[in-house]
């Protein structure tokens, strides 16, 4: 094995790789740490007065203590768990539904691809959080999981749209006829040509997904629409430290901080995956 | 001895406008046919047609028989055994032949798993790897192994072509379609694509349905030609005799065409 000659070796995408994969772990790895922990433990009881109102970062409260005197930092932890619940709920409802929709129109006839496609853009045209709020309002009150599913349908059209024009590139190309003449059945060629050539591309927008359901939970919330008290999410964290914002401006930055970081995570985490799923980006052992 | 594939007055159409019509021609087993004219004239969609895969919006209408079976009409669930078994298709363009995420080892493997379990033979990767390299081997491609182990981006058109015959042949086809396989290479390679095409479809007493534009690459190729225009045959006979006694004033200006260039290349210094 020591003719390279003929592989391609250009540096395209191989150091960016290694650093947006890395980071990206980290900090997601770090929110998934925290935000399984609290099932188990949490410093302070998350629903208790541990300590003065408003009080400033100290070693006992790292993130101080917020209006009712509750500790700022194990509110934050505790939001952490809900919004990767959110962020991995929606991205599989939006995930599954939308693959399922897409490959649907992909397949199908010209006048149902036709009608899907139109039907995609309409919901597309509705901003996801209003599309999350008439599903949220039309049910019968806030929950975690109403809003769950429905930033999860919202995510599915724009997912249904990818997966479609993604699919139908890849069934013109010929290996796909060559693999169909060799016998393989739709089915077939769905498993193994087409789901693994969309996945890098899809992967990189379910992250996207995962980072807008986690922000759109936050504004869901932040409307008093998300999760209901007691559970502590970063949207109502914000809305409450509204008031004391300028006497007490880190009830609002540390959970901003929290949001920020998790879906920057996401998406560098996610760009890295993609590098490592697609072999054109990969360099060869 | 019944004819390998049988085209009686196949007509295509598109929306009620025939892009092929009333064509009729046969392969015989071993035979090698050239099926020649210019872009547009409908090679490539009565080559589709002859294993049911036309694209979709597109009717076939007349009769196809594939190894005695009809193909005009079929269900394409009864279709699916009948391909790979007895027609494979090597494509004109190689970049698109092949999965791009697939080692190509992998995309050969399916071809010859699937056929092994066809005929019942054992189906465990290290018998597989080891027809994979074989077949590989086969097609002169250098290095099997490494080859096998390589991604589509990283080997050149060439051997990207030679690895997709490979997979052609893995279903032990008795009909190989070949559609304008050399016209995406430059000159060298081609010559190499299309002896390596020529060996194979002896050694294996494979029919060949030999797709091209090309009118010199058809004549070193195939036995027979029918040439097409417009969506019809207008004329078709043995290679010395179409060639060198043209008929039809089509193939006059094709040779003539191709008489200037070759010319062309005499004078050149």
């Amino acid at each position: 094995m020591t003719d390279t000659s003929l592989i391609d070796t250009s540096p395209q995408g191989s150091t960016r790789r290694s650093w947006t994969f890395t980071i990206g772990a980290i900090v997601v790895g770090l929110h998934l740490v925290i935000g399984l922990s609290t099932l188990f433990w949490t410093p302070y009881d998350p629903t208790a007065m541990s300590g003065g109102r408003l009080e400033m970062p100290s070693l006992a409260h790292v993130a101080g203590t917020d209006r009712l005197g509750r500790d700022l930092f194990t509110l934050i932890m505790i939001g952490s768990r809900i919004a990767l619940i959110v962020g991995t709920g929606a991205i599989v409802i939006g995930g599954l539904i939308g693959i399922a929709i897409g490959l649907l129109a992909a397949f199908a006839s010209r006048t149902l691809d036709d009608m899907l496609a139109a039907g995609l853009d309409i919901l597309i045209a509705f901003p996801t959080l209003l599309l999350a709020m008439l599903i949220v309002a039309s049910s019968d009150g806030a929950s975690l999981w109403t809003a769950i599913v429905a930033i999860g349908i919202a995510n599915s059209a724009i997912v249904a749209r990818l997966t479609r024009i993604l699919a139908k590139r890849v069934l013109r190309m010929d290996y796909i006829t060559a693999s169909r003449i060799s016998g393989t059945s739709w089915i077939g060629v769905v498993a193994i040509h087409i789901l693994p050539n969309i996945w890098p591309t899809l992967l990189v927008n379910l992250a996207l997904q995962f980072g807008l359901a986690v922000i759109a939970e936050a504004s869901l919330s932040y409307l008093g629409l998300g999760t209901p008290p007691p559970n502590a999410s970063w949207g109502r964290l914000l809305q409450e430290a509204q008031g004391t914002v300028y006497t007490a401006p880190l009830g609002a930055i540390a959970p901003g901080i929290a949001l920020v970081s998790l879906v920057i995570g996401v998406n560098l985490l996610a760009d890295g995956l993609r590098d490592i799923a697609d072999p054109t980006r990969r360099r060869r052992r | 001895m019944s004819p390998l594939l049988g085209i009686e007055s196949l007509t295509i159409q598109a929306g009620g406008k025939p892009l092929v019509s009333n064509v009729s021609f046969s392969v015989a087993p071993g035979e090698r046919l050239g099926l020649i004219g210019e872009s547009g004239s409908g090679k490539s969609l009565t080559a589709l047609a002859s294993i049911g895969l036309l694209p979709d919006g597109l009717q076939a209408s007349g009769s196809v028989l594939l190894d005695g079976r009809q193909v005009v009409g079929a269900r394409d669930r009864d279709l699916v055994p009948l391909r790979g078994t007895v027609a494979a298709v090597v494509f004109q363009e190689p970049l698109t032949a092949l999965d791009p995420l697939m080692t190509i080892g992998r995309q050969v493997g399916i071809a010859v798993r699937r056929r092994a379990k066809r005929d019942g033979h054992p189906t465990d990767s290290i018998t597989v790897m080891g027809e994979v390299l074989d077949l590989l081997d086969q097609v002169s491609l250098p290095q099997p192994q490494r080859i096998a182990e390589a991604w589509p981006h990283e080997v050149s058109g060439g051997q990207r072509q030679r690895a997709a015959i490979a997979m052609a042949l893995a279903c032990k086809p008795k009909l190989l379609i070949a559609d304008e396989p050399t016209t995406a290479l430059d000159v060298t390679t081609q010559a190499e694509i299309l002896k390596l095409l020529g060996q194979l479809v002896r050694e294996r007493n494979m029919a060949l349905l030999f797709i091209s534009h090309d009118l010199p690459v058809v004549a070193g190729a195939v036995d027979r030609v029918v040439v097409l225009r417009h969506g019809s045959i207008v004329e078709q006979g043995p290679v010395a005799t179409v060639f060198g006694q043209p008929s039809h004033e089509y193939t006059q200006s094709l040779v003539a065409a191709a008489r200037a260039f070759d010319d062309a290349l005499e004078i050149a210094p």
